[in-house]
């Protein structure tokens, strides 16, 4: 991967260029038919199964449709009913917003604490990167999420720890009150992208800055605050689109940890977990085609509004 | 960086910046590995528990069992009416077969994009990044009803066919990047040759591209052994089920509450990922730094 760079130009190549090769190399790079030929899957696929069923899931979020019967159009119904009088949508809609909104700065503040940790030639480097980085790499499977519903039970790993301490912990998974908490955890202990992004970027800075600094008597606190921080800000800024795009678009643990329920009393009813009841649950395919148009608003909304307050506080050096 | 030849000849260089003292590198080495530690303790609970006699298993918070025996092991695959080896190899035929699908299809339209011109060529790299803005959730019920239309419901083919399609379109960013990055003098060379654009292709990009393409392969194999969404859907017989639904379903007859065959195959629904993990670890690193990638 150390070849991906931007475009190397070819230098030189071209006053080398016979003339007896000038029409082959034009025939080459104005080849319509050939550039067609090798786009031809992806076109298929783009028309077939993304901008075809784009538009067709947008015709059906106006209508009432089952599956089995042909969908009948209902106008705006669906977007009534679900901007004023469908609960269980405003039930997932607080959860997942809670969710990013305690997931996603966890996550970012321990990646950025360990990177920074790792950053300075800790030797072994390599093996804690390894092994802070080996839970986001298994973290999306339903292994790790039986895992947790099993740490996090009335009996599970968590409360004998804790009774060790005698502390009686609550049944994390089956209180309202908690059960969302141990999902934040899932998410938190998968910091291992962001923290590897963070490496990469800490690299970037360029160490006579910090020389500069300490020569001026400038505490590591202070070194932190006024060179690593602001020269940081736009990986910061990717990590945190990401992760929350991410969060908003959170299925599987959710899914395992409630039986597929979101329970207990909605309380871990992911956004997507409540679309996917709506579509397969209940075959309610049009309402389900609203709510995911919602939810491409939501992140276009939130993306829109990200790039719109960066330019406060991402720093891009030009 | 200082040349060799400069450095012997000037002054020392100045310490490097952030050289810590001897007891504060003790400290932080203490930290980390006890963050390491707590990273992996859930991990090697779950193995522990997995070999563990029964009713150790929650009487116990540490890691060392008393005795190891495989009885979880042969429990948890035939805990089901069918066996995990079926789920094994399900998902072995749907991560192989995309990962195929993938490097072939993303690789040409890659090709398309990087070294080939044609009208509207910008206008479908604009489009082709416009996918990967867009949640899945937005085209899945259409797709939903296109394949129940087909008949492809309960089979793998909606699982498979939109890798074929090039549907995964990071993976033709990704390698967009890296063909940049290849000389076009040997395209040029190859050309006064008189090779077409397939030969090029052929013959050139993809010898050249094995880094990019084996970190495509890897990541696809791990992101769909380890989906799903995706089989929840178009899965509905049992024996078409892969290892994730096998779990899901252990899970839900906890009628048997069978903890320790549980963990068994949880933990062995994690060995390939693992050994992927453990032979191409700086791949997967790299991949992720160089590309800014979720997961």
């Amino acid at each position: 991967m150390a070849a991906v760079q931007d475009s190397a130009v070819a230098i030189g190549a071209g006053a080398r260029r016979r003339p007896a090769a000038q029409g082959r190399l034009a025939a080459l790079w104005t080849n319509h038919g050939a550039g067609y030929m090798f786009l031809l899957p992806w076109l298929v696929g783009f028309f077939g199964l993304t901008l075809g069923p784009a538009v067709a899931s947008l015709y059906l979020s106006f209508t009432s449709f089952d599956l089995i019967r042909s969908p009948e159009w209902v106008g705006a119904a669906n977007y009534v009913r679900i901007a004023t009088a469908d609960p269980k949508f405003a039930a997932s809609l607080k959860v997942t917003f809670l969710y990013v909104v305690l997931s996603v700065p966890f996550k970012l503040a321990f990646a950025l604490f360990v990177a920074i940790l790792l950053d300075r030639g800790v030797k072994g480097l390599t093996v804690y990167r390894a092994i802070f980085y080996l839970p986001s790499l298994l973290g999306g499977s339903v292994a790790i999420a039986v895992l947790w519903r099993q740490l996090f039970a009335g009996d599970g790993l968590i409360n004998s720890l804790l009774a060790q301490f005698g502390i009686e912990g609550p049944s994390w998974i089956s209180h309202p009150d908690y059960s969302i908490w141990t999902l934040v955890v899932l998410s938190v202990w998968q910091f291992g992208s962001p923290m590897i992004i963070f490496l990469a970027g800490l690299r970037q800075i360029p160490t006579d800055m910090y020389e500069a600094a300490s020569l001026d008597g400038a505490s590591k606190f202070r070194q932190f605050y006024k060179i690593t921080l602001p020269l940081l800000t736009p990986v910061i800024f990717f990590n945190a689109v990401v992760q929350t795009i991410e969060a908003f678009k959170a299925f599987t643990p959710a899914f395992i940890i409630s039986g597929g329920t979101g329970g207990p009393i909605n309380s871990t009813l992911f956004y997507t977990l409540y679309l996917y009841q709506e579509a397969f649950g209940n075959f309610r395919m049009g309402y389900a085609s609203a709510l995911a148009w919602i939810l491409v608003l939501i992140i276009g909304l939130f993306t829109a509004f990200s790039f719109l307050t960066s330019r406060y506080w991402v720093h891009y050096d030009d | 960086m200082t040349d060799a030849t400069m450095s012997s000849i000037t002054a020392p260089p100045p310490p490097p910046a952030g050289r810590r003292s001897a007891l504060g590198s003790v400290l932080i080495h203490a930290g980390l590995i006890a963050a390491s530690f707590a990273m992996l303790y859930p991990l090697l609970w779950m193995v522990s528990a997995s070999v563990r006699p029964e009713d150790e298993i929650f009487a116990s918070t540490t890691l060392w069992p008393s005795s190891v025996d495989f009885a979880s092991y042969v429990r948890g695959w035939f805990g089901l009416d069918v066996s995990f080896g079926r789920f094994s190899w399900n998902s072995l035929v749907i991560a192989g077969l995309t990962v195929i699908g993938n490097v072939v299809a993303c690789s040409l339209a890659a090709y398309a994009f990087a070294r080939l011109r044609f009208a509207g060529r910008n206008f479908w790299f604009a489009m082709m990044l416009g996918t990967m803005m867009i949640p899945y959730h937005v085209t899945l019920i259409p797709q939903y009803v296109l394949f129940l239309d087909l008949g492809w419901v309960n089979t793998i083919l909606p699982l498979v066919v939109p890798k074929f399609l090039a549907s995964d379109a990071f993976f033709i960013f990704l390698m967009v990047q890296f063909f940049r990055g290849i000389p076009r003098e040997l395209d040029e060379a190859a050309m006064m040759d008189g090779c077409g654009p397939w030969r090029i292709y052929w013959k050139i990009m993809l010898p050249l591209s094995l880094p990019v393409l084996a970190t495509a392969a890897i990541f696809s194999f791990i992101w769909t052994w380890d989906d799903f969404f995706g089989p929840l859907i178009y899965l509905n017989d049992m024996n078409t089920y892969t290892i994730q639904l096998g779990l899901r379903t252990f899970v839900d007859s906890s009628s048997t509450s069978d903890w320790g065959g549980l963990f068994a195959m949880s933990t062995l629904s994690l060995v390939p990922v693992f050994f992927f993990f453990l032979f191409f670890q700086r791949l997967l690193i790299e991949g992720i730094a160089t590309t800014g990638m979720k997961r």
